[in-house]
């Protein structure tokens, strides 16, 4: 068996090598046969590359039955698995936290791309140069510096109970438009800082390039500048995002039914703990494929512009 | 006598107690190509950046077609759109294809239409050899031909004068050739241009004056042959010597 995929891999390899052989002209010349040194070093690898997975796979298991035993043969094993693992309650959890979750979804959606606008404003208003735009510069320097600092549950009480506690005619009084602003107001600062990073990361001579094609600073900015940081900082907003996600289900402090509160009521009516793990697995399948995405993404563009 | 593209009047610039440029004269006419040589650090390219106000010099004064342009009311950016350079890193911009490199300028700073900047660049690309790199992305040419577009980059924008900062430094010997012929082809069709560069030969070839550069002052100038043919001063003298035993001849190029 072994012996025999063997040998057709080494023809395949050696196809490859004809052809290309062929590419580099030397068709003219005898056809390239591999030497037996090459065909011994390939062996070798493949004898390494055999044996690296082998080892992979053993350690996997060994350590998944470890755990599995660990974990069941643990004295209070039966009552975590009634608690926590339990089909029935999970059964009836999952409607629920899905209903909560189509909140967090479009909290995630609507505060997602508010803090990537704010946070790319504020980024580029702490690069202004030039006394005018001292103001500015400062500003939003102390707007990063508060909000980044202030712990977000503080800023989520602060803003959806003190808000309507003001009594201001035309605002609302909704805690999911406010706490989202909440949200907004806490990951605009961390998300400037990152899109400030990126613009840190763009060599000067991009830009010394730019100024020279008689580019407006401002155009160097649009035109040069952004395009690359926003690229380079794509990993890092991401992170920013899922966290946001899961810290849209804080806006429930102000009453509101999301994924976690749903799967809490059902917590607080059976004692059981299973909607619990339905709703953090929920949260887990949710980032899953943002992430695939961004990667695949990102991916792409540096496969277009060639070795980065 | 015609009035000189390019005039430096006593240009000093230092770099916190470092002075890098000490009263720094220099006349540039029409059509002529100026070579600045000089070892590393002796202030080429910071005189090319002053020209091109990338720097802000501390003392005299630069002329551009007999207007100061260092004159703090004078608007930076117009000066620049007259002003071509080539840098020697290409400074390329990653995220854009060739074409996209080329137009930037002429789209959004001279406000030409797509369809006319997209011909002007490709007829220009194609005067280079580079047509059928138009939609290639930088990082994917060779070093020669990303350096051939940054001069297309440069000329694309029409510039009344062109800054060259060590344009052959950073590619292997095989591809200066071909961004020297470039830059000879462009002499002949009457560009104005300064020159910073380590090729002694093709200074010798191409420049129709000649400026050694020493500790940040002009310590002689004059026509090719006076300066490589018998150079005056002792450190010249000393600086071409080096040269030639590092190997770049300042006779003939070989390309």
């Amino acid at each position: 068996m072994s012996n025999d995929s063997e040998v057709n891999d080494s023809e395949v390899d050696t196809d490859n090598a004809e052809a290309i052989g062929d590419r580099a002209g030397e068709s003219a010349r005898a056809p390239y046969r591999p030497s037996a040194r090459r065909i011994e070093r390939e062996r070798y690898r493949k004898a390494r590359t055999r044996r690296s997975v082998l080892i992979a796979t053993a350690s996997t298991l060994v350590t998944a039955v470890v755990l599995y035993l660990l974990v069941t043969g643990s004295p209070g094993w039966p009552r975590t698995r009634e608690t926590f693992f339990n089909a029935h309650y999970a059964r009836e959890a999952l409607p629920e936290v899905l209903k909560g979750l189509w909140l967090n979804i479009r909290l995630l959606v609507v505060c997602g791309a508010l803090v990537l606008v704010l946070g790319l404003v504020l980024a580029v208003a702490r690069t202004l140069r030039g006394p005018v735009f001292f103001p500015v510069r400062a500003l939003a320097t102390a707007y990063v510096d508060f909000f980044r600092g202030l712990p977000l549950i503080i800023c989520l009480l602060g803003v959806i109970f003190g808000v309507p506690a003001l009594r201001l005619t035309g605002v609302t009084s909704d805690p999911v438009v406010l706490g989202g602003a909440a949200l907004v107001l806490t990951y605009s600062a961390y998300v400037a800082e990152v899109f400030r990073a990126g613009i840190e990361t763009v060599h000067p001579s991009q830009r010394a390039a730019a100024r020279s094609l008689g580019l407006t600073n401002a155009q160097a900015m649009r035109y040069v500048v952004l395009p690359q940081a926003v690229r380079r900082v794509v990993p890092p907003l991401l992170n920013d995002l899922v966290s946001l996600q899961k810290d849209t289900g804080l806006v429930s402090i102000g009453g509101v039914v999301d994924a976690v509160y749903a799967a809490q009521i059902i917590t607080g009516k059976s004692f059981n703990y299973t909607p619990y793990v339905v709703a953090g697995l929920v949260f887990v399948a949710l980032t899953i494929p943002m992430t695939r995405l961004t990667d695949w993404v990102t991916a792409r563009m540096n496969s277009r512009q060639g070795a980065i | 006598m015609t009035e000189p593209v390019l005039r430096l009047e006593a240009v000093r610039k230092s770099f916190g107690g470092t002075l890098v440029l000490r009263d720094v004269d220099l006349e540039v006419a029409p059509h002529t190509v100026t070579a600045l040589i000089g070892a590393s650090g002796s202030g080429k390219s910071t005189l090319l950046r002053c020209v091109n106000l990338l720097e802000e010099i501390d003392d005299g004064a630069v002329f551009l077609d007999g207007d100061e342009i260092t004159d703090p009311r004078t608007d930076a950016d117009l000066v620049r759109r007259r002003i071509g350079v080539v840098f020697q890193a290409y400074n390329l911009f990653p995220h854009m294809t060739v074409l996209e490199n080329v137009t930037l300028a002429p789209r959004r700073v001279h406000r030409a239409g797509k369809e006319r900047a997209r011909e002007r660049a490709l007829e220009l690309l194609a005067r280079l050899g580079l047509q059928d790199k138009a939609d290639a992305y930088p990082d994917r040419l060779s070093g020669g031909q990303q350096q051939r577009v940054a001069i297309v980059r440069a000329l694309a924008v029409e510039p009344r004068l062109l800054l060259l900062d060590e344009i052959t430094a950073a590619l292997d010997p095989e591809l200066v050739g071909e961004v020297l012929a470039v830059v000879r082809d462009l002499k002949d069709q009457g560009m104005t241009m300064v020159i910073a560069t380590h090729e002694m030969g093709f200074a010798r070839e191409v420049a129709d004056q000649v400026c050694f550069l020493d500790g940040g002052a002009v310590l002689e100038r004059g026509t090719p042959e006076e300066v490589f043919g018998e150079p005056r001063r002792a450190r010249t003298q000393a600086f071409l010597a080096r040269v030639l035993e590092a190997g770049r001849p300042v006779g003939r190029p070989t390309v």
